[in-house]
């Protein structure tokens, strides 16, 4: 598999979301909007990089029997990483995803992804595939943060583009569920058609 | 009567998963059949109950007298982490029925989001022990209640005639999503 592909395979092909179906808590918890997705999939992706590349760096210092813990310490140093870095320049966002920030440490793509991958492969897969997976989960909370915002709000990213009541469902817990639901179907098809 | 209002918001108001969205792993994973979402409620109360008092007793004792709160991500998840080892070890020797019927469930808990959501939740709302240990336990009560109440559903829905494109995860989703909205109707009654 050349570079491109181990980058590309993350949207469609193992989408984080729509296929493997890993880290669903904060794909439905805070996808109400459009900008709540990309900040989430964005924070996901910058611990997804950096901890693929640490794992894949240490991974022959590691023995065997404690490396779901060891990772999982690495995972949670970039973590709180993050959770300081958007606490201080990001605070509104940082409120809205509220405790879903912390949470990536058991959010299961990071893990899976560090066992799964990083730890047999070279550094430089492992940083595109971080990447790619990362932008790949990234595209999926982004859609369905559109997809519900549109129908929950008439809006997308805020921008206003319909006047009169929207259907608040969408933007509420149930919304969250039927709308990947759907996505998840379409998906299917398209891949099988594809 | 503020036990009562902890209670009742944790199970039924905002309910652990189809409200606050977390340990949605196992609520899709495992929910084939009701005798083991049983088995992984199980396991969840007693990991959810022990976490919870190991990791405020970790805070309150260690974190706030060095002023290291911000650790309290990495110490929270390595606490339960161990814990979850401990729990399968001691069970093992002292009670192998017991373990047998957990067993298979324990290593899937370390990722589960609730145990680690219900730890933090607990930091930010200020409660006291007993509080925390009810709030832990009501919650979860409430995430059993809706695995059990989902896995009964998802085992009608295998006899029922689905549109090809939406067999499996999609309609499972969109039942969920109609079972979060009947939880809805429990808003603002604490």
């Amino acid at each position: 598999m050349n570079q491109w592909q181990n980058f590309t395979k993350g949207f469609i092909k193992e989408n984080a979301v729509f296929v493997l179906l890993l880290g669903l808590c904060p794909t439905l918890a805070v996808t109400s909007s459009a900008i709540n997705g990309l900040g989430m999939g964005l924070a996901t992706t910058f611990v997804l990089v950096a901890s693929n590349m640490v794992v894949t760096s240490v991974k022959s210092f590691i023995p065997d029997k404690v490396r779901i813990p060891s990772f999982i310490v690495i995972i949670a140093s970039f973590v709180t990483i993050v959770e300081l870095v958007m606490q201080a320049y990001t605070p509104t966002l940082f409120d809205t995803l509220g405790i879903f920030i912390p949470l990536i440490v058991v959010n299961c793509l990071v893990l899976g992804r560090a066992e799964g991958f990083a730890s047999k492969q070279s550094f430089l897969s492992s940083m595109i595939d971080g990447l790619g997976m990362g932008l790949g989960f990234t595209f999926a909370l982004t859609l369905l943060g559109s997809v519900r915002e549109m129908l929950g709000n008439g809006s997308i990213f805020d921008v206003k583009f319909a006047t009169g009541d929207a259907i608040l469902i969408f933007i509420l817990q149930p919304g969250a569920f039927i709308v990947l639901g759907y996505l998840i179907a379409l998906i299917n098809k398209l891949r099988k058609t594809t | 009567m503020e036990y009562f209002g902890i209670i009742i918001g944790a199970i039924f108001v905002s309910n652990i998963v189809l409200a606050q969205f977390l340990g949605i792993c196992p609520f899709l994973g495992v929910s084939g059949k009701v005798s083991t979402s049983v088995g992984m409620s199980g396991a969840v109360l007693f990991v959810m109950t022990l976490a919870t008092l190991v990791t405020w007793l970790v805070y309150v004792y260690v974190l706030v007298p060095f002023g290291i709160t911000f650790l309290q991500t990495i110490s929270f998840i390595l606490v339960i982490a161990a814990l979850v080892q401990m729990v399968e070890i001691i069970l093992k020797k002292v009670s192998p029925p017991l373990y047998q019927a957990l067993g298979i469930f324990l290593p899937l808990i370390t990722t589960n989001c609730a145990v680690l959501g219900v730890a933090l939740l607990t930091q930010s709302k200020n409660y006291d022990l007993l509080q925390a240990m009810v709030f832990a336990i009501a919650n979860a009560i409430g995430f059993g209640l809706a695995m059990i109440l989902f896995s009964g559903l998802r085992e009608h829905l295998n006899l029922m005639m689905v549109p090809k494109g939406m067999r499996g995860v999609p309609i499972a989703l969109v039942t969920a999503g109609i079972l979060a909205m009947a939880f809805m109707g429990f808003a603002g009654m604490v």
